[in-house]
Order: structure tokens, then C-alpha cells, then sequence
């Protein structure tokens, strides 16, 4: 085995949270079979942090540089990886919006194959074996994979490692590409909270809230945990209008595994537990003690939320001032 | 405005997964199949696209066993205009089901090759993408917005912590998205009519790829939940809880 390749996020010079997690994983399978990891980067003008990269695991850090990285552009990266993929055993990038859209292109561009949302990866013999959940969570697939695989790893699988590798710098050439799809930009949501796969903390609502001027309760819970807490929500919330589509959790919505999910509201249906049953420690707020949700709570507290929130958020602040 | 609809039978899911006797794919015994729900999307928006156009052929393409079949009926009542049975076993490498897709897809000349985000049984969340890099194609995944106008497209999808807007020249490949539009449920008069439009079945052979299949399981249950107490009374034995027991303050 040679090398391992991790493409690394950035968004405006900044590296996307989960780099560390990334390396994390390929380190693991490199030193398996005595490889190397080579992260690359991708973008247009300085990108902040790639210095620690060499601690989280990096080898080297590779460097490409082009004007239209300065939005995120696929078929630009594409033929970037595909340039020097002749050097690698496997391609890991983090299973986000942005990872999920590109493992496919580069797996199709190289002839290899890709494998999505993976919860762990080893070396099994000479191929690579992970592990996927499928059926919205419901199954875990264990496959083998041949060839130079793509491989998407699932943010909040791997911890981030302290690793004291060299992370000597390198650019490489972007070679000549068509851009065949042009994005433009992110527009930012109307309220510019932590998404909830990215925050360490999810405080989610659901119908038991009753109305969408409660959602207030939540923010303020979420407030009292200092900046590392967001607001999610069920579908049905969702589907009322009563918070925006992104926050929603769930088979339809988004998958996290945060530190700590409190679900406040809802009852647990199978396709909310979909997203958030990775979660380390789930707490549930339902005045229902038969609700589906104490079944996957490790903590719950049966009863009126609008009378069990305050108190959690007056607790809450009270530690965090200490 | 020509489009085709990549299609794909799935489980319901609220489907009971009960792991079959091989130890690597489920127990089908029972199980209802549908419609792939994002799929449902992508047939939306092929109908709305080619109504919007003023004229133009909507098809649907499933590979798969004659199962598939029933499903590409199903495309068929909401308004699709002929279906076409890609006949054969799909490989568990998503790969080789793309190239399948694909080499037939080169044939008919579309404007726009539409799939849905992810598949809800495989999650393989990679078939389209896989595809337009195949035929040389642009490619913008998990729209949940889509405008088609003077042979361009302009998309917006979901990213984390915002919504990122992209365009393409046409033709070009979407894989759609919760929120894109509301499908419709196919009419009684849709369902006669679908019984008399074309459904052209093509053998095919999917490469044996590079994957293998190892393992089917059902994920480790949670341990079993704690109930703490009962209203505001229990939040100090909650806190207590999560920052001795679980440390996550
Ligand atoms: C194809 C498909 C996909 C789906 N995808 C998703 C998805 O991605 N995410 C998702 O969440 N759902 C999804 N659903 C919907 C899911 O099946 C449920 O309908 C939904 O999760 C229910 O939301 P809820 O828990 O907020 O509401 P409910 O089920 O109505 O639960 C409300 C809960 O609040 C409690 N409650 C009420 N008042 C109070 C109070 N004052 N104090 C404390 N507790 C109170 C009640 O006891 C009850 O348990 C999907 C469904 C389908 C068919
Ligand atoms: N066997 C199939 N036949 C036709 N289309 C398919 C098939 N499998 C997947 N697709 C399409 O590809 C999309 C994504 O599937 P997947 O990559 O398996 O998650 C689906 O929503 C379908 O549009």
C-alpha cells in the first residue's frame, strides 16, 4: 500500500470543521498497512489552519490552487484528484453536502468504486472493508471494497487523533478542466445558527411544542450552552412551518451525532430516530411515558416541557457560569 | 423538452427489517415495494418541465427483475410517457449499475436525466452523479429548486449552513431533493392510461464490480432508556446525570 488521499474541505480560506475526524480515519488505515496520508486542499488564495494539519495526521498537505475554487467546484477537483490519483490506494472525503456530491464524480472519473456514509473503515487482506448503515439506519452493511475506492466517511464516526506527523507542505498543478457546472455562491439562511450536523450540542423540538413563537424556549436552551448548541426539529414541525427546512432531523432531513440531543416534543417515529440515534447521549422531554422516544433516550424526564425547559435552561446556565 | 427519469423500486420505509437467510440482504417476505420516494420528485419535476415547455417526451427507466415493472407502472399513472425495463440483476457496486444506466441513457438524447437524491434501501446517494461523469455531463445533486429557461438551469441544494445556488448549460443530470415540489398521486384515469403506454424491455448484464457484500445486520439496540423523574423536579437529577455519568457538560 502506498498512500491514502484525503480531501479536505474549505469554505472562504477556511477548513471545514471535520478535517481532523477525516484524518483521523485514514491515519487509522494507513498505519494498518504502513501508508502514507496525503491531505488535499483545494481553493483560491490562503487557506487558514492547514499548519496543524501535520498533527492531526497529515503526512504532507497538497495544495491546488485555482480561481474558480474560490466557490466549490467539482468537475475543477475532479480532474485535480484524478491527476494524481495514480499515487493511491484509497480517496477518503467526509460524507457532507459537498463530500457526498463529489465521492461519486471522482469514483465514476477514476473507474472505482464509492462507498457512502461510512461508520468505519480497516484494511481487510488487500481490500478495504467498511461499515454503512442502510435502510435509514435500520441495517449495518459490511462491504469489501477492491480497486482504489472512494470512500465517504460519516461526520461524528472518528475522533480526531493527535498524530505528530510531518504535514510538509506541496502544490499541485490543477490541470486543464471544463467547468460544466457553475455554482454561483451560498446564500445564508435567514437566521445564521450552527447547523446541526456540525454542532456538538442539538436541541430539538417537535408537535408537543404546540406553536412555532415556542421554538423561543428551545433557542434559549440552546443559548444557555454557550455557542456549541442549535435547534432542530421533526418533520411534523417542519411540514407546519414552523422552522425552516434545515433544521429538520431525521430520515427526510439530516443525520447527526452530536454530544448531546435533547428531544423536547416528540415522539420518536421511526423515521426521526433515523437521524439522531448516533447521537452519544440522547435526553427526551415527553409528558407521554409510553412515547417511542424513552426507548432510545438515555436520560428522560416524563412531562410538561413548557414547565421542564425553563428549569433545564436556568440549570444549564447555572453550570456553564461556573 | 425530452427527459428522462432514472427509477428505482424500494422497500416502503416503514418496512420491519428482518435480515434474510443469506446473511447479506433483507427478508423480502411480506415487504410492500414502492416507488423510491425521492424518485417521486424526479418524476414530478420531468412532467412539470416538459408541461412548462409546451411539448416534448417524459421517459422512465428502471433497472432491475421484472418486479421493477409494477413500479414503472406506477410512473406511468402519474403521467410519464413510456417506460423502458433495463432487464437484469443490479451488481452491489453502484458503478456498474451506473454504466448500465448511462449506456443506455446516451441513446436517447435527453435535455435533462433526472434521479433522486439517494435511494432509501441501498443509501448508495451516488447513481446520478455517477452518471453525468459517465456521459460527460454536467451534474447538480439533491436539488430542491430547479429552473430550466433558454437551455440553462439554475439550482439550489441544501449545504451546511446555507443553501448553495449553482447553473448549468443543458443537457444535464439533477438528483432531486425533498422540497423540489409535491408529487402527485396517480389518477384513476392515469392508471387506465398507463396500462396502454409503452413499456420496452431491454436485457442487460451488470459487471460483478468491485464490491462484496459481507454482512447484513441489525444495528446494536440502545441500551434501554432511563426514565429520571417526573416534571422540573428531575432536572437536578438530569444535570447530575450528564455531567458525572455521561460528561457531556
Ligand atoms: C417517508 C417519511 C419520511 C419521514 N421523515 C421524517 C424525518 O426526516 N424526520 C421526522 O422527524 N419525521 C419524519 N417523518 C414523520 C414521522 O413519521 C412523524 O410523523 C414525525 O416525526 C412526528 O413528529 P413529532 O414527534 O414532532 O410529532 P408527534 O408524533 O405528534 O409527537 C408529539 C409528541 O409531543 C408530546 N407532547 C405534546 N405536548 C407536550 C407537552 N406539553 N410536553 C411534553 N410533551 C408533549 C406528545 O406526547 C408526543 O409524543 C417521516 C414520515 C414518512 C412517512
Ligand atoms: N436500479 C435502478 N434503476 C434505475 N434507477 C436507479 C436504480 N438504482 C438507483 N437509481 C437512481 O439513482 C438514484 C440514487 O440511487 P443510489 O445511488 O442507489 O442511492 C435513485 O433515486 C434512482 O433515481
Amino acid at each position: 500500500m502506498t498512500a491514502i488521499l484525503a480531501i479536505l474541505e474549505q469554505r472562504n480560506g477556511s477548513l471545514r470543521k471535520g478535517a481532523a475526524e477525516l484524518l483521523a480515519a485514514a491515519r487509522q488505515v494507513a498505519d494498518q498497512g504502513g501508508a502514507t496520508v496525503d491531505a488535499l486542499v483545494c481553493g483560491h488564495g490562503p487557506v487558514t489552519g492547514l499548519d496543524g494539519l501535520g498533527a492531526a495526521g497529515a503526512d504532507r498537505v497538497l495544495v491546488a490552487t485555482h480561481p474558480d475554487f474560490a466557490n466549490y467546484c467539482p468537475d475543477g477537483v475532479v480532474a485535480t484528484v484524478a491527476a494524481i490519483a495514480a499515487n493511491y490506494r484509497a480517496v477518503f472525503v467526509a460524507a457532507t453536502s459537498t463530500g457526498k456530491d463529489l465521492a461519486p464524480r471522482v469514483a465514476a472519473h477514476l473507474g472505482a468504486t464509492c462507498a457512502m456514509d461510512v461508520t468505519s473503515v480497516v484494511m481487510a487482506g488487500a481490500m478495504l472493508r467498511v461499515v454503512r448503515p442502510v435502510y435509514a439506519g435500520r441495517a449495518l452493511q459490511t462491504v469489501d471494497l477492491a480497486g482504489t475506492p472512494v470512500v465517504a466517511v460519516r461526520p461524528g464516526s472518528y475522533a480526531g487523533v493527535a498524530a505528530a506527523k510531518a504535514g510538509a507542505m506541496d502544490h499541485v498543478t490543477v490541470p486543464a478542466f471544463t467547468r460544466r457546472l457553475e455554482v454561483t455562491g451560498i446564500r445564508a439562511p435567514e437566521k445564521a445558527a450552527l447547523d446541526v450536523t456540525e454542532a456538538r450540542v442539538v436541541i430539538s423540538g417537535g408537535r408537543g411544542l404546540g406553536d412555532a413563537k415556542n421554538f423561543a424556549l428551545l433557542e434559549e436552551l440552546a443559548a444557555a450552552f454557550g455557542g456549541e448548541a442549535t435547534v432542530g426539529a421533526s418533520r411534523a414541525v417542519v411540514d407546519a412551518g414552523w422552522i425552516e427546512h434545515g433544521a429538520q432531523v431525521g430520515q427526510t432531513g439530516k443525520t447527526v451525532a452530536p454530544d448531546l440531543y435533547v428531544a423536547v416534543g416528540i415522539s420518536g417515529a421511526v423515521q426521526h430516530l433515523a437521524g439522531m440515534r448516533t447521537a452519544k447521549v440522547i435526553v427526551a422531554i415527553n409528558r407521554d411515558k409510553d412515547a417511542p422516544i424513552f426507548k432510545v433516550a438515555d436520560f428522560g424526564i416524563v412531562g410538561d416541557l413548557f414547565e421542564i425547559v425553563p428549569a433545564l435552561t436556568a440549570a444549564i446556565a447555572k453550570v456553564k457560569a461556573n | 423538452m425530452k427527459i428522462a427519469v432514472c427509477l428505482r423500486r424500494v422497500p416502503d420505509t416503514t418496512t420491519k427489517i428482518v435480515i434474510g437467510a443469506d446473511g447479506v440482504s433483507i427478508n423480502e417476505a411480506g415487504v410492500k415495494f414502492v416507488p423510491n420516494p425521492y424518485d417521486e420528485y424526479a418524476l414530478e419535476a420531468a412532467i412539470a418541465l416538459k408541461d412548462a415547455a409546451g411539448s416534448g417526451e417524459t421517459i422512465v427507466v428502471a433497472l432491475g427483475e421484472d418486479a421493477v415493472q409494477e413500479t414503472l407502472r406506477t410512473a406511468l399513472a402519474m403521467g410519464i410517457d413510456r417506460a423502458i425495463h433495463l432487464q437484469g440483476k443490479p451488481s452491489a457496486d453502484g458503478l456498474e449499475n451506473a454504466r448500465l444506466l448511462a449506456a443506455h441513457l446516451a441513446s436517447l438524447n435527453c435535455d435533462a436525466v433526472l434521479f433522486g437524491k439517494l435511494a432509501v434501501d441501498d443509501y448508495g446517494q451516488q447513481t446520478g452523479a455517477m452518471v453525468a461523469e459517465l456521459m460527460g455531463l454536467p451534474c447538480a445533486t439533491a436539488v430542491a429548486k430547479l429552473e430550466v429557461s433558454g437551455g440553462r438551469a439554475t439550482t439550489e441544494r441544501e449545504v451546511e449552513g446555507g443553501v448553495e445556488q449553482a447553473g448549468c448549460a443543458l443537457p444535464a443530470v439533477f438528483t432531486c431533493d425533498k422540497g423540489l415540489n409535491n408529487p402527485r398521486l396517480p389518477s384513476l384515469k392515469g392508471i387506465m392510461a398507463a396500462k396502454k403506454k409503452p413499456l420496452d424491455i431491454v436485457p442487460v448484464s451488470a459487471g460483478s464490480g468491485q464490491v462484496a457484500i459481507v454482512s447484513l445486520a441489525l444495528p446494536a439496540e440502545r441500551a434501554a432508556g432511563r426514565i429520571v423523574g417526573e416534571g422540573a423536579a428531575a432536572v437536578p437529577a438530569l444535570l447530575q446525570l450528564l455531567t458525572s455519568e455521561a460528561k457531556v457538560l
